[in-house]
């Protein structure tokens, strides 16, 4: 694990608050995250963990509270989440590679568009990092032509090409098959290697313990607990949070 | 019954109906491209979040659906002069079809549209991509994609609709074909052969539709 730049933080969620309609998802959520750190959110369906990472790039309004990213207020409205979205990159549960264009095209079509990169910068560069996931032999397929571990490595590497400081991944190895998770975690350890900042919704708790420097246990919209793996696993404080370990480590 | 069938005047007047092909051809095509631009137009301010937007968006498709396109011919090579819009009647042919195009060609492609999963817009989103982009590279092609077979039968549709617009003598098929028949009085041989052609017009739009089709949606579905 490399040691962390305790100095600056990627981000920090104060007091954040949100609803849908009359039902509270998010409560009083105060999250600090250091530039390099590695986070790995857990907790029960329903417990506002893919929500509290949508807030952080917009993907998700919130009601009440502040969110830094990298030292800049994300705005109520969203009026500079493209700004913010530049240093913030993400991967879903169902990957949402875009069918109609090509591996390599997908890597490019952002780079293009937002970056405004010449189609050559944008190819290198989506090319070296379906290098570094692995799959650049696959470039010209369509994401129909790959399986969901090769689907995943593909969006990795196309939130990637875009430069992010920060990675958020939402539950990504959940819509994959059992013999295709280790592919997407290798990568994203590898990643998490080179001391990008990650916030990661996993149930994986391997991975966990391999890469997190903090695992956040949530549940019912709040964080329940907050501690370094070994503490974590081996003396979780709060009652819901052993409970919901023996619920998932159990077998 | 003694009528004798002669198709000969309707052969010998070949070049008159070949005019009539182009005429049909020309009209239906710039107005299935012009029909589905202003479509797309409509159908964004349809699903736009201004509510003067999607009012009036409503009310456009609202009137063309529910009335007749005879009407709508007419009124724009009858009506609009009274506002001081003169057209030959190609130029309001073309226009009235295109306008009847685009409120069907709003609706289908606004399906199309609600069908592509959020999941893909918030890609796009996520990447830093401003909505206009989003909606030409990342929704446009798979949303025209679902619902292309029900755009295509709308096309022939117009095409066979633009018979209608020889009642403001646009020189199409049916015009030609109404003027040969009061020079020869051969109705059944000219009308049928009328009809063989809108046929093979059909298949032809048909084959050619499903050609670009091919080509423009060869990506392998999920």
């Amino acid at each position: 694990m490399s040691e962390i730049a305790k100095s600056e933080k990627a981000i920090d969620m104060i007091g954040v608050n949100k609803w849908y309609g009359s039902l509270q998802v998010l409560k009083g959520i105060n999250l600090n995250v250091a530039r390099g750190e590695h986070i790995v959110l857990c907790g029960p369906s329903g417990s506002g963990k893919s929500t509290l990472i949508r807030c952080i790039n917009h993907l998700e309004e919130i009601q009440e509270g502040t969110i830094f990213v990298n030292g800049t207020q994300l705005s109520q409205s969203g009026a500079n989440a493209d700004h913010i979205r530049r240093d913030v990159g993400m991967v879903f549960q169902q990957f949402n590679l875009f069918p109609h264009l090509t591996v390599l095209e997908n890597c490019m079509l952002a780079q293009r568009r937002v970056r405004k990169v010449s189609v050559a910068e944008a190819r290198e560069k989506a090319m070296r990092h379906l290098e570094r996931v692995h799959i650049a032999e696959q470039a010209l397929k369509y994401p129909a032509q790959l399986s969901g571990g090769q689907q995943q490595r593909v969006a990795i590497a196309r939130a990637l090409c875009m430069d992010p400081k920060i990675m958020l991944f939402d539950e990504p190895t959940s819509a994959l098959d059992p013999e295709m998770v280790k592919e997407v975690l290798d990568t994203m350890i590898s990643l998490a290697d080179d001391g990008i900042t990650m916030i990661c919704v996993t149930h994986e708790m391997g991975f966990a313990r391999a890469v997190a420097h903090r695992v956040i246990f949530m549940d019912r919209g709040e964080i329940i607990e907050s501690a370094e793996p070994a503490a974590f696993f081996g003396n979780p404080s709060h009652e819901r949070t052993r409970a919901f370990l023996s619920q998932i480590l159990d077998h | 019954m003694n009528y004798t069938f002669d198709f000969s005047p309707v052969l010998a007047a070949w070049p008159t109906l070949l005019e009539g092909v182009i005429g049909t051809l020309r009209m239906s095509s710039l107005s299935m491209v012009f029909g589905l631009s202003l479509g797309i137009v409509f159908m964004l301010m349809r699903l736009s979040n201004q509510k003067v937007l999607r009012i009036i968006a409503i009310g456009y498709i609202e009137l063309i659906r529910n009335t007749p396109i005879l009407v709508q011919v007419f009124f724009v090579f009858f009506g609009m002069p009274a506002i001081g819009i003169r057209l030959s009647g190609e130029q309001a042919a073309i226009l009235a079809m295109t306008l009847n195009c685009a409120a069907y060609a709003a609706e289908i492609v606004r399906g199309g549209v609600q069908s592509i999963r959020p999941g893909q817009i918030e890609a796009g989103r996520a990447l830093g991509m401003h909505t206009a982009d989003i909606y030409r590279f990342i929704v446009f092609r798979p949303a025209i994609r679902a619902v292309y077979p029900a755009l295509c039968s709308q096309f022939i549709l117009m095409m066979l609709n633009s018979s209608l617009v020889s009642s403001v003598s646009a020189e199409e098929l049916t015009y030609f074909a109404q003027t040969l028949d009061s020079q020869t009085f051969r109705s059944f041989e000219i009308y049928l052969t009328l009809g063989v052609i809108y046929l093979v017009l059909s298949q032809f739009f048909s084959a050619a539709l499903s050609m670009i089709g091919r080509v423009y949606f060869s990506y392998p579905a999920k």
